[in-house]
């Protein structure tokens, strides 16, 4: 099933230490971090920042947990630089960045916003569910211009790893589809 | 290095130079199509990794990360199977070996998904997802270079006969793998030996081909014994540091 990214509780970084642990100057609430990173794009899909893509997998007061879409993404570590660069302009400068591996990013962790980012961008959005990603994206992508599902694959792996090249018979446009994965 | 951090050592070599090999085609292959599925599985392989050589540089604990292991060591020390490193060749002779691994590479992965190491389980349920891929591509390549023309057809049975006699390699069971297997990390590669069979058997079926001639088994790459390829592989991707030691950016 679908397993929606779950924003921990924020946490105090006093907690478990004594009561009058020195307090970082800015300790930002979990909603300011989520309120920046709402702001920060993917860098090889800009129309679609990296919560709304589902990399973004924890945030608290003190650090964000991001994962890799694809093992081998190039984008991996620009976009912790964009993350890192968005929260130092903001005065967050102590919250960390980690990385996990596990579970591993999943498509259906794109939230709704950002599939319709993704097609008004010009990108189909993958299917949604694990009965999608079992049909290892043999159904037809509907056409992110024109609507129509007369459309074919052209080649598995497109312009970056998460993305297949499609082409639209109705409209003859070709188009890049995101990959269910 | 322990048995556990040389088992990550050579998924990590694995790996790395079968992204190599393949990246040489960027730029080169038939038409665009290929270039960018050739140029994103290499990505997917130097992904893979980066992330084992990481932990084998970890578990190893002096202070070697990913980069030191890939750009500073020398062929002997190479724990990569024989396969991966063999020439790209023409276009089916690359198919022919993407077919043999990443099929062995799939399944492996999918067994590593239930590794007691939580770093080896982690990669390898990330890489798997990717692998499938990989294999699929492989699978379409064979199916319509053997069952294509005249032409296509022998350059696929020319290139599956080079590649044939490395695949044995890949299930060999040595002392390190016997330890990590002990010990949970690892897995038994001689059983995913009649998957394997089945799923290449299924391919070359469909491509109208018929299995290479069996012929003695080349081995050696685990314990650093390898074929000259390797040496020339290396010395272009180690270029840089081998020319400027130390070079950063």
């Amino acid at each position: 099933m679908a397993q929606a990214p779950s924003w921990t509780a924020g946490v105090s970084p006093a907690s478990g230490g004594s009561a009058d642990s020195v307090l970082p100057a800015r300790t930002p609430a979990v909603q300011d971090v989520r309120a920046i990173l709402a702001n920060v794009p993917d860098p090889e899909i800009p129309a679609v920042s990296v919560i709304d893509l589902g990399i973004v997998r924890e945030i608290s007061a003190d650090r964000v947990v991001i994962t890799p879409t694809y093992t081998g993404c190039p984008a991996t570590l620009a976009i912790e630089q964009s993350i890192r660069a968005a929260l130092d302009a903001n005065g967050f400068a102590n919250v960390a960045i980690e990385t996990t591996l596990s579970p591993p990013w999943s498509t259906d962790w794109i939230s709704d916003k950002g599939r319709e980012d993704l097609r008004a961008y010009g990108i189909a959005p993958p299917p949604k569910g694990a009965a999608a990603a079992s049909l290892k994206n043999q159904t037809a992508a509907e056409c992110p211009r024109c609507g129509s599902s007369n459309t074919e694959e052209l080649s598995r792996f497109g312009s970056t790893p998460c993305k297949a090249l499609w082409r639209c018979k109705a409209c003859a446009e070709p188009f890049d589809r995101f990959k269910c994965h | 290095m322990d048995a556990i951090a040389t088992y990550a050592l050579r998924l990590g070599d694995d790996s790395l130079i079968l992204g190599q090999r393949l990246s040489e085609w960027c730029g080169h292959a038939p038409v665009i199509e290929v270039d960018l599925s050739l140029a994103n599985v290499a990505l997917d392989q130097i992904g893979q990794a980066t992330h084992f050589l990481n932990l084998a540089g970890e578990l190893e604990g002096k202070g070697r990360d990913g980069d030191a292991l890939a750009f500073r060591r020398d062929v002997m020390d190479f724990t990569n199977c024989l396969l991966v490193e063999q020439p790209n060749g023409d276009f089916a002779q690359t198919i022919a070996r993407q077919l043999l691994f990443s099929h062995y590479q799939e399944l492996l992965f999918t067994a590593l998904t239930g590794s007691k190491n939580a770093t080896i389980a982690a990669i390898a349920a990330k890489a798997v997802k990717e692998t499938s891929y990989h294999a699929t591509l492989a699978s379409d390549w064979v199916i319509r270079l053997g069952d294509g023309t005249n032409e296509s057809k022998s350059r696929m049975i020319a290139g599956l006969d080079w590649m044939w006699r490395f695949a044995d390699e890949l299930f060999v069971m040595d002392d390190i793998d016997a330890a990590a297997m002990t010990a949970g990390v690892g897995v038994d590669k001689a059983a995913l030996r009649a998957a394997w069979d089945a799923r290449i058997d299924a391919v070359l079926a469909e491509a109208t081909l018929s299995r290479p001639a069996p012929r003695r088994a080349t081995t050696g790459g685990r314990n650093g014994r390898h074929s000259e390829h390797l040496g020339h592989l290396l010395s272009d991707m180690q270029f840089l540091q081998r020319a400027y030691p130390g070079a950063t950016w």
